[in-house]
């Protein structure tokens, strides 16, 4: 019997602690979330270079806060910080990448 | 012998400085003539078989059977209740008695081939869209939306009025317009958007192909068919429409109707197609 306890004891453990959820978000989680992603869309607009999907993110995460649900609403917001900071790298290289296509 | 290296060494530097500076400044010059040169070489190399003035019709010149469909289309062409609204609203008096031909030179017919020109007071580009607003305004009236409708009516009976004339297109010696012209020329070929577009992608590397089920136009000759009939809009739409729709479908949020960006952009266009014909309006599928 302790034999088989001391072999169960690790893996029920473990099932254990995969079975319990992750903690779920917070309000707070989620406006630093927006916070962030606002901040990188607002970078990409001073470089005139938004894309249509951070907004569809940024909204999309704001309808879920107002519903109540941060889990989504922390996910939309780091989706839409992913892309504003993509849409901002793309400005940035094209600063100087556009000359490349340049008929001459 | 250090002294003999130091000589040698700022020599070489020196001959470095003057062998490099002057093509190093001719690689950023900007030559608006020889752009324009280069451009319609571009396309009249990628489609020997077109006339210059052909480009103006745009995918319809690419396409034996679409251009059998436009022939036909412009029998009872798409944009003609267009034409006839603009020609109406153009001769509508203000509420202060004044009319459009006020506001323009030679009364506004005949004169689509000269916008947008530079205007060396403002420092600024002005395009037919801006200075209709402008003329609105300037006699009391609220401006209309930039995109449909009335500014596309508009547009359409004055480019009617134009038709045939070639694109005329004039940058003074003022660094303000060279900075303009190359201004639009870099929103030209500048990727954006998510799907990593820029308007070259489509209308420099891809015209005569597919995407979708639209053939690509030819950057060369495509604003001077403008405004146009879209059957996929269902209806009318202005340059404006035309920009921010391209925007659009890159997955880029478009910029405002006549931002410096767009009609820097319509400068740089219409100027490499300088000496071709107005065609507009216009129908495309």
């Amino acid at each position: 019997m302790k034999l088989f306890s001391r072999s169960l004891a690790l893996p029920l453990a473990a099932i254990l602690l995969a079975a319990t959820p992750a903690l779920a978000a917070s309000e707070a989680d989620f406006k630093t979330a927006y916070a962030a992603a606002d901040a990188a869309n607002k970078e990409a607009g001073t470089l005139r270079d938004q894309w249509t999907t951070t907004a569809s993110a940024l909204k999309d995460a704001k309808k879920a806060a107002d519903a109540g649900d941060f889990d989504k609403a922390v996910a939309e917001a780091k989706e839409a910080e992913a892309l504003a900071k993509a849409s901002v790298f793309q400005a940035k290289a094209e600063k100087e990448a556009w000359k490349a296509e340049v008929i001459r | 012998m250090r002294t003999a290296i130091q000589i040698v060494s700022a020599a070489l530097a020196l001959a470095t400085l003057v062998l490099t500076g002057p093509a190093a400044k001719a690689a950023n010059s900007v030559d608006p003539a020889a752009d324009a040169k280069a451009f319609q070489k571009y396309f009249t190399t990628k489609f020997p078989k077109l006339k210059l003035s052909d480009f103006v019709n745009g995918p319809y010149s690419l396409n034996e059977d679409m251009h059998r469909q436009w022939v036909e289309k412009e029998e009872f062409p798409p944009y003609e209740f267009a034409l006839d609204a603009g020609k109406e609203m153009f001769s509508k008096p203000f509420k202060n008695g004044k009319t459009y031909a006020d506001c323009f030179a030679d009364k506004g017919i005949g004169i689509r081939q000269n916008y947008p020109y530079f205007d060396e007071k403002e420092g600024k580009v002005i395009t037919l869209e801006l200075a209709l607003n402008r003329c609105r305004e300037a006699n009391g009236e609220a401006p209309i939306s930039y995109v449909k409708d009335d500014m596309a009516a508009l547009t359409a009976y004055m480019a009617f009025t134009s038709r045939g004339k070639p694109f005329d297109i004039r940058i003074p010696s003022d660094p303000r317009a060279l900075a303009a012209f190359e201004n639009g020329k870099e929103y030209f070929y500048t990727r954006r958007g998510q799907l990593n577009f820029s308007c070259a992608s489509c209308h420099v590397q891809n015209p005569g192909e597919r995407i979708r089920a639209e053939i690509l136009a030819p950057a060369l000759g495509i604003l001077n068919a403008m405004p146009i009939y879209r059957s996929e809009w269902g209806g009318m739409g202005t340059i404006s429409r035309r920009f921010i729709s391209c925007n659009s479908q890159t997955r880029g949020v478009p910029l405002d109707p006549q931002s410096d960006e767009y009609r820097d952009l319509e400068y740089y266009l219409s100027y490499v197609s300088n000496g071709l014909p107005i065609s507009g309006p216009g129908a495309r599928p």
